[in-house]
């Protein structure tokens, strides 16, 4: 690690000041940031620790889905009841993320923000038609990704909050890495009435809808209705731990998997 | 039992209260007064020459306190690393042997090789300057991998060693094995790889050098498995430092697998630099070093041929195995592939001939040497894979051939055609025990209602049997080590009664502060609690040889005994004078010695208090004290063995393997503590399932780039990866040789479990035409494999 100075504000709008300083950076609850800093990959002044900003803080329910603030925890949203409650579908992804001690310090805003290719979230971003509020503005959901490691947010921004729109059934299968535990394919599937999305992640630069497995859905919300559909494997990610055709197969094996989970 | 911590209990690790609770001391916890930190500068390159090194900007970075490199070694005479083992080739060549330098002087020849070290008041100042020193490399093409060594036209890794070869070894009767092949009625063939894994001790190496100027003595403080070798590898031959002026301690280690044992260059940087700045030099390898540096293990690519007559008798086996050593020869390298490895290729069975080949091949990889197991596992594997391809090639079931050719108890001693002679072994008793523990009759309909929930159901068998107790002087010498390999062991009884002992083992997770004090605590019938255990420390211990190689309890503590036996010897001569009888009518029983026919009797206690205050002790034939010290030097290896067995199902859509169940039944002699014993057998069997499911280390064949660096792809099993095990032991065949009756059992999870879960692998995948998989059997893999198999099957 180089030396930074750490700042640890106490409100949304003092950290907006603090991110203005050349070459700061926001610290979430680390666990991408820090292992970047110890391995020496990035060089920041200063780091603006999100945690003792209340605005960031919290689970509410709005508008009949959820409002999430950027400084939750992944254990949080696992356990929280009300998360159970509302869409029970992401308190699983929020389980199923890293270990324990990950899901202990990670934060949901760290995750999306950061657009990691192979990290849940964004598929229960796309997927659950959430809208995203940061120090300035709203960006929808669908617009928020924008490639690998890649997001809408403007040079310090900062995520406030996410809201979720609570589907009629929802369900997230994930293919994990054995070794990282992140995602080699996550495919999160929401039932809204007769419209249904399928997001995918995982499999490629960043989360992406598979369109023809949504209209099949809408159809006949049924596994089956699956039957014979795949995506491109071209264009697809490929590592030491999966092929893209590899890819390909389970994004159509983890689709079936949520809609069945979804019932 | 009379002493309820003695032999046979179940006392829980003594070592436990301070390693849970964060007392341990470790050596990265060590801190001195004036203490300076060391980074090491390393390689990018897999292969390149040094044209030269540029240090000018990191000498002035503040806190630098020195940049040195192999050029300041040089000029102070620093020796190469030197390797313990010497092989012949089978033209009656020596080995290669290229100086392998602390650090690289003109080339280098792995990424991580060291080529300076910058010494700074504190780790990130030594950090900030490391990465300002400027090496100038010719980068030059690379080997990255044992197969890409010996093709032709490949390039050199070291110019003396022609076409990377560094041995072309052979052992047992060629003649007699093909004449065996030709009058075969069935032959078995296999071809398989032995991946290349990272041993991963959860305590990362590191190593602090003191040299104090008044009386000229060094200490080295470093995490390794036998602190006497290193001192004694390091002094005579890397710096020239004698024995009485270099003190090693190898205090808290945390977890070693093999990668502790070997004498590596930062531990010879650190002594060396700590007298060039004057002051304590520590350096502590991160996790990214830890991958890049560590002695890797494993990594054979073999051939093997198993001839069989009609009835599925083995008559004669056939090996060929490419061993890769990396890119030097690491302290033990050379006699993994060869002593360690082709001597057990008769595994359990009677096999009446066997001839084997082995090359080690120099690569741009980082060196490789034993890793828990150490060449056993890939004999096992091997030998047990092409049992099961031999049993399908014959029709028969997979336990029958092997029940068929094992060796019969009634055949020990036995002697196999590849050197070895076994004492004890009840093969098929294990086989007996383990066959009801896992239902074999019931596996067919579990095996059904698998495939009707959709799933593969597979089930493995594995038998070993592994050469420990490393090993008997005079054979390892006539097999080339350079070293005896016997166990010391003092016993000192303090006046009031307590013992403390010095062994030249070490434990680094083995749990040896309580197995050892448990058979002091039997044998003198003493609390557990007046008994110490002390390793570690060259200038505490008489002499050591360390730990692995599962010696500790069976040569060590075989030391043990003999310096009990010498201590109560003692006694019984003060017993008699005190008492005022005839030595040989003093009898002895657990720590009380009894003027026989009489109530006269003493304690070991009263017999060590007059030990240390004697008034009246006839001098002449009675010294004061009672402190003994004994080396052994076992005459035979021990023979632990067993058999495993995975369960296993697969999910044809995904390929994800989950293990249902795992038996294992293992001899290994008496056991001292079965909690300890069970332990040990469960961490064995993970890291073998490790190997057969999860572990990779994969270097790219040409830039010799380590892809496998980290834990994001490097993947490690975890505890919800296994399943709860099934662990049997039996006690009926101790070892003859050694005084306790044990056998060793610190390897033998490793050794089994890798060759039963690919065993079950395959078997789950039979319905497919497979009759092998390589390890990892990754998701990806198995699907792959059924993948390309279903549209055959739809076609049949
Ligand atoms: C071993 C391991 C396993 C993991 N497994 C998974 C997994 O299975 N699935 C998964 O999805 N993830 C996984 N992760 C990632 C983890 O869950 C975190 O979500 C992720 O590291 C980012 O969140 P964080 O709070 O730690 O952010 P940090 O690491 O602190 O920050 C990440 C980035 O986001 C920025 N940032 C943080 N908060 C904000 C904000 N409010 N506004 C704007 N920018 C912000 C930071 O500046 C930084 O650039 C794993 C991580 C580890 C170490």
């Amino acid at each position: 690690m180089y030396a930074f100075t750490y700042q640890r504000p106490t409100s949304l709008a003092d950290a907006a000041t603090a991110i203005q300083a050349e070459e700061a950076k926001l610290l979430g609850g680390g666990q991408t940031l820090l292992p970047t800093l110890k391995q020496r990959l990035a060089r920041p002044t200063d780091l603006i620790d999100l945690g003792a900003i209340p605005e960031l803080k919290g689970i509410r329910e709005a508008d009949g889905g959820l409002e999430i603030g950027a400084f939750t925890r992944h254990a949080e949203v696992a356990h929280s009841d009300l998360v159970k409650r509302v869409i029970p579908a992401l308190a699983s992804l929020a389980e199923g993320i890293g270990d324990r001690q990950v899901r202990n310090m990670g934060t949901m805003g760290g995750s999306i923000a950061n657009a990691d290719p192979s990290a849940d979230y964004p598929s229960a971003v796309v997927a659950l038609k959430a809208t995203v509020t940061t120090d300035r503005r709203t960006i929808a959901g669908d617009d928020f990704f924008t490639g690998m490691f890649e997001t809408a947010l403007e040079p310090g921004e900062i995520l406030k909050s996410v809201r979720y729109s609570r589907p009629d059934k929802a369900a997230y299968a994930k293919f994990r890495n054995p070794a990282s535990r992140y995602a080699i394919v996550g495919v999160f599937v929401a039932k809204f009435g007769a419209e249904v999305r399928v997001a995918v992640t995982g499999a490629a630069g960043s989360v992406f809808r598979a369109t023809a497995f949504e209209t099949a859905l809408a159809a006949d919300f049924r596994a089956e209705a699956l039957n014979g559909l795949s995506v491109e494997a071209d264009g697809l990610n490929a590592d030491i731990h999966a092929s893209a055709d590899y890819r390909a197969h389970l994004v159509t094996v983890m689709a079936k998997r949520a809609v069945e989970a979804a019932g | 039992m009379a002493n309820p911590n003695g032999i046979g209990a179940s006392v829980r690790r003594r070592e436990d209260q301070r390693f849970l609770t964060g007392r341990g001391n470790y050596t990265d916890d060590f801190k001195r007064l004036n203490m300076t930190h060391a980074v090491h500068v390393r390689s990018p390159y897999a292969h390149a020459r040094i044209l030269g090194i540029d240090f000018t900007d990191a000498a002035a970075m503040p806190g630098v306190v020195a940049v040195l490199t192999g050029a300041d070694m040089e000029a102070d005479k620093v020796g190469s690393l030197p390797c313990g083992w010497q092989i012949h080739s089978k033209d009656g060549s020596p080995m290669k042997e290229p100086p392998h330098y602390p650090l690289a002087r003109d080339r280098v020849r792995y990424v991580g090789d060291a080529v300076a070290v910058v010494i700074a008041e504190t780790r990130e100042q030594a950090r900030d300057a490391a990465e300002m020193v400027v090496v100038d490399y010719e980068e030059l093409p690379a080997v990255g991998s044992s197969t890409r060594a010996v093709a032709g036209g490949a390039p050199l890794v070291h110019d003396d060693a022609p076409d990377n070869v560094c041995y072309d070894w052979h052992l047992g009767d060629k003649a007699a094995t093909d004449a065996a092949f030709a009058n075969a009625a069935h032959v078995a063939k296999i071809d398989l790889v032995n991946q290349r894994l990272v041993p991963n001790a959860m305590e990362p190496r590191a190593a602090m050098g003191e040299y104090e100027q008044s009386n000229g003595e060094y200490t080295l403080t470093t995490t390794s498995q036998n602190p006497h070798v290193t001192r004694l590898l390091m002094g005579a031959f890397v710096l020239g430092i004698p024995e009485h002026k270099l003190r090693v301690v190898a205090p808290d280690v945390g977890g070693g697998f093999g990668s502790k044992i070997f004498h590596y260059g930062e531990e010879a940087v650190v002594t060396w630099a700590a007298r060039k700045v004057g002051r304590p030099v520590k350096w502590t390898a991160d996790r990214s070093e830890s991958f890049l540096t560590d002695a890797h293990g494993r990594d054979h690519v073999s051939h093997a041929e198993l001839a069989m007559d009609a009835d599925g008798n083995f008559l004669a086996l056939r090996v060929s195995t490419l061993a890769n050593l990396g890119a030097y020869l690491s302290t033990f390298a050379p006699s993994i592939p060869t002593y360690l490895y082709a001597t057990l290729l008769a595994g359990q069975y009677k096999t009446p001939a066997i001839y084997a080949e082995v090359k080690a091949v120099f690569t741009n990889t980082a060196p490789v040497d034993a890793y828990r197991g150490a060449g056993r596992p890939e004999a096992c594997y091997l030998i047990e894979r092409i049992v099961d391809v031999a049993a399908g090639v014959v029709g028969m079931d997979k336990t029958e051939i092997r029940r068929r050719n094992f060796v019969p108890k009634e055949a020990m001693p036995y002697q196999t055609p590849v050197a070895l002679q076994y004492d004890t072994g009840d093969f098929a008793k294990n086989l007996d025990i383990a066959l009801p523990l896992v239902d074999y009759p019931g596996f067919q309909q579990r095996r059904a209602e698998s495939k009707a929930r959709g799933k593969l159901r597979g089930i493995g068998f594995a038998t070993y049997i592994e050469a420990c107790g490393i090993a008997p002087s005079n054979v390892a010498g006539a097999l080339g080590a350079r070293a005896g390999l016997y166990e010391c062991a003092e016993v000192r009884f303090h006046p009031t009664g307590s013992v403390t002992v010095f062994t030249g083992a070490h434990s680094h997770g083995q749990g040896h502060e309580t197995t050892f004090a448990q058979i002091v605590a039997e044998r003198f019938g003493i609390p557990i609690e007046n008994v110490e255990i002390v390793h570690g420390d060259t200038n505490k211990i008489p002499f050591g040889m360390g730990t692995y190689g599962s010696r500790s309890l069976a040569v060590g503590g075989s030391a043990l005994v003999k310096a009990m036996d010498k201590v109560e010897r003692k006694a019984k001569k003060i017993a008699a004078h005190m008492l005022e009888a005839a030595e040989t009518d003093i009898e002895v029983k657990e720590g009380r010695f009894t003027v026989a026919g009489t109530d006269k009797s003493l304690g070991i206690g009263d017999i060590a208090l007059q030990a240390y205050v004697p008034h009246n002790f006839p001098l002449d034939e009675l010294e004061p004290g009672l402190d003994e010290q004994a080396f052994y030097d076992p005459k035979n290896f021990t023979y632990p063995n067993g058999c495993h067995v995975c369960e296993l199902e697969i999910d044809p859509d995904t390929g994800v393997t989950t293990i249902v169940s795992f038996a294992a039944v293992d001899d290994f002699g008496n056991v001292i503590n079965p909690l300890i014993v069970e332990g040990q057998v469960h961490g064995g069997l993970v890291q073998g399932i490790g190997q057969a499911l999860y572990e990779n280390c994969v270097y790219d064949e040409e830039s010799g780039q380590l892809v496998t660096g980290s834990y994001m792809d490097y993947c490690m099993p975890r505890a919800d990866d296994v399943p709860s095990f099934t662990v049997r032991y039996h006690e009926d065949q101790p070892c003859t040789h050694n005084p306790l009756g044990v056998k060793g059992c610190g390897e033998a999870g490793t050794i089994g479990a890798a060759a039963a879960v690919i065993n079950a692998v395959v078997d789950a995948l039979s319905d497919y035409g497979i009759t092998h998989m390589d390890m990892p059997a990754t998701p990806e893999k198995v699907w792959r494999v059924i993948r390309d198999a279903t549209p055959a099957m739809a076609a049949e």
